[in-house]
């Protein structure tokens, strides 16, 4: 079975940090990695594709450097990687995101299945994988933590807020996943050998044919007005005494506060 | 479509420096064929920029420009109007955020001299729960049903909600950011060519533009980013549960033929691919942790599975959820269902107690938009700290259990 993994690289950020003087984000030195849970939609593909035989494509949309990101999914097994990259994706919200995306995977050929990470951790917004299948006019599930594949169906657990819900979709679909889906394996050194020699396939808006209305900043509808650093909860009160005696200001503070 | 400063007007003053969340402009000495006041001006790496805006609006001398050529919807936008909340039903039963939504949705409403409307979508017998929306300050409720929609599912929804939006026009569409929501919401906005941001934890009128801002954590909780939509409509937004209160409203509207509307969608048979077959409850969630206004969640330091029994009993007394950290779940002390972090669920309840958790930013990202937070740990450095209204720096086997026989005693 063909599989396309759309991935993003994204600056880590469990390791972003702000500058308490001008309250701006530090990034020097903040690595970019493959989004996490894209890294669970790439092993997903892997051992889908050593149960059913086929072809694992990764791609992704992003600056020249993201090419980073797909070498690290050659070096878990991916077959076949491709960055879409041009001026004109610049500025693009999950609108034209999803749009460029679908555009790629319409050039690529033929596919059985896309997977996605259920979200990117920088933006957090869980729209592109639903917006792909929206443009591409196939299913989605999403929220995945399991998949079996007969024949042209899949069998898909999704994870919801309570329960845990399967439901039986017909293939090609878009399915994004969950962290539980799945532990990522580790780039083996024959995997990483073959990354540094890979070729990373690129394509540019033109390549895409896509419709420049709908690319970058001009298909995007929804557009930053600022960005700021959260207030500092700050100031939490450490409360002191014997352990009674903390329990019962804690229980004062919180009727004080009407929460209790 | 591109950015550029217009060096005459720039000052030299590095506040659009400050707000480039992609750190790509800095300041250079100012070019001799560009004539200005300041010795330094500031300059755009357009290989780094993302042409996000932040700097524009940063700019208090307009020295920035983003050229975009105009798209979207081309049509005269005064046809829009309208807020509407989508009511999100499960089994049957409206779910708390559809309420706290009409009620932060009636407030937008105010502000622009236009309605408030819940669009409800389930089977013939949902039309029970309508009156419940009119409580909640519903002007209007589009009532859309068939028999394919008792039970959630992505494409016959989308149809359905789509077809009334093209039909009736909302300038705003609210849903919550729960996993029907978000999954809803994304296919939902480019079916109608609509702008849509996730996920919001504030929500504004522009008091100029009239149009609505959207306010989001971004970058692991990081940043905050306000978000608008400027020529597509409806503005759509996912908003996270319990961030807004729900509140009933006096005198509200009796039910009738003019203010309930109702509707039958057309659902073809390409809708209906995806099937349903088995649902697994998880006889460990008692509370849903995003609905729940009280959570007590359990971190590495209860040691082993067994002593999910203090924050269980905790979360008892206080009729709240359980909740845990990703590397309680990773070790099964707990099913899944309960993570709270950014690889689990993002909670904002009223109460948030933290025992034994150390507090990474991937766990603060999912639970500090809480409204008070107490923390739990024997680690006076522990980062939870941070974020903690209040702080308890001790042993949780000796804090827990005390905490949970003085509610009972309060609580008689």
């Amino acid at each position: 079975m063909d599989i396309i993994v759309c991935i993003k690289q994204v600056p880590d950020t469990t390791e972003v940090r702000i500058n308490p003087e001008t309250n701006t984000l530090i990034r020097e030195g903040v690595p970019s990695i493959v989004n996490p849970f894209d890294e669970n939609a790439v092993e997903a593909a892997l051992q889908l594709k050593e149960k059913h035989g086929g072809k694992v494509t990764v791609i992704t949309m992003g600056p020249p450097q993201a090419a980073e990101a797909l070498k690290t999914t050659i070096a878990m097994g991916a077959d076949e990687v491709v960055l879409v990259s041009d001026r004109a994706f610049a500025g693009s919200d999950t609108w034209a995101t999803s749009y460029t995306l679908s555009q790629t995977i319409k050039k690529l050929g033929h596919y059985d299945l896309i997977l996605c990470g259920k979200q990117a951790i920088d933006g957090d917004t869980a729209q592109v994988g639903p917006g792909i299948a929206e443009w591409l006019n196939i299913p989605q599930v999403t929220f995945v933590s399991k998949v079996e594949i007969n024949g042209a169906t899949a069998k898909v657990e999704r994870m919801l807020e309570e329960v845990n819900e399967i439901v039986a979709c017909p293939l090609p679909a878009v399915l994004t996943v969950v962290k539980q889906m799945n532990e990522p394996r580790l780039p083996s050194l024959k995997g990483m050998m073959r990354a540094k020699k890979a070729e990373v396939k690129m394509m540019n808006a033109a390549q895409i044919e896509g419709d420049p209305k709908n690319l970058g900043l001009n298909g995007s509808p929804t557009s930053v007005v600022r960005i700021f650093t959260p207030k500092a909860k700050g100031n939490g009160e450490i409360l002191t005494g014997e352990p009674a005696e903390i329990v019962d200001k804690l229980l004062g503070k919180l009727k004080e506060r009407k929460t209790i | 479509m591109s950015i550029k400063i217009l060096l005459d007007k720039c000052t030299g003053c590095t506040l659009c420096v400050k707000a480039c969340p992609f750190a790509a402009i800095k300041m250079i000495d100012r070019p001799a064929d560009a004539p200005g006041k300041s010795k330094k001006v500031a300059v755009i790496d357009l290989d780094t920029c993302t042409l996000c805006g932040a700097c524009v609006e940063s700019c208090k001398f307009g020295a920035i420009e983003l050229k975009k050529e105009l798209g979207g919807t081309d049509h005269d936008l005064s046809h829009f109007k309208g807020v509407w909340v989508f009511a999100e039903q499960r089994e049957g039963k409206i779910q708390s955020v559809a309420y706290e939504l009409l009620t932060e949705g009636k407030k937008l409403a105010g502000d622009l001299k236009t309605e408030v409307c819940a669009v409800l979508c389930g089977d013939a017998a949902i039309e029970e729960e309508v009156e419940h929306l009119f409580a909640y300050g519903a002007d209007k409720v589009y009532l859309i049903t068939h028999p394919e929609l008792k039970h959630y599912h992505t494409a016959p929804y989308t149809s359905a909600v789509a077809e009334a939006i093209t039909k009736y026009k909302p300038e705003i569409m609210l849903l919550g950011a729960t996993t029907m929501g978000r999954d809803l919401a994304a296919r939902l906005a480019i079916r109608v060519g609509a702008g849509l941001t996730a996920d919001c934890t504030g929500l504004d009128i522009d008091p100029v533009k009239k149009i609505l801002l959207q306010t989001r954590p971004a970058f692991g909780g990081n940043i905050m980013a306000t978000i608008q939509t400027v020529r597509h409509r409806p503005q759509m937004s996912t908003v996270r549960p319990k961030v807004f209160k729900k509140v009933k409203i006096q005198n509200p509207k009796v039910k009738s033929n003019d203010n309930v509307i109702k509707f039958t969608p057309v659902i073809s048979a390409e809708d209906l691919v995806v099937k349903l077959l088995e649902i697994i409850a998880d006889e460990s969630v008692k509370v849903n942790l995003s609905e729940a206004e009280i959570i007590v969640s359990g971190g590495r330091g209860l040691q082993e599975a067994k002593n999910f029994k203090l924050v269980e009993e905790l979360a008892a007394v206080l009729g709240g959820a359980v909740g845990a950290s990703r590397a309680t779940v990773d070790a099964g002390w707990i099913s899944a269902h309960h993570q709270v972090g950014q690889t689990g669920k993002t909670v904002s309840p009223k109460l948030y107690i933290a025992c034994g958790i150390a507090g990474k930013i991937q766990h603060l990202a999912g639970m500090q938009s809480s409204d008070t937070i107490v923390a739990i740990n024997k680690d006076p450095d522990a980062p939870i700290f941070k974020v903690a209204t209040y702080g308890i720096v001790g042993d949780l086997f000796e804090f827990v259990p005390l905490l949970t026989r003085k509610i009972k005693e309060l609580r008689g």
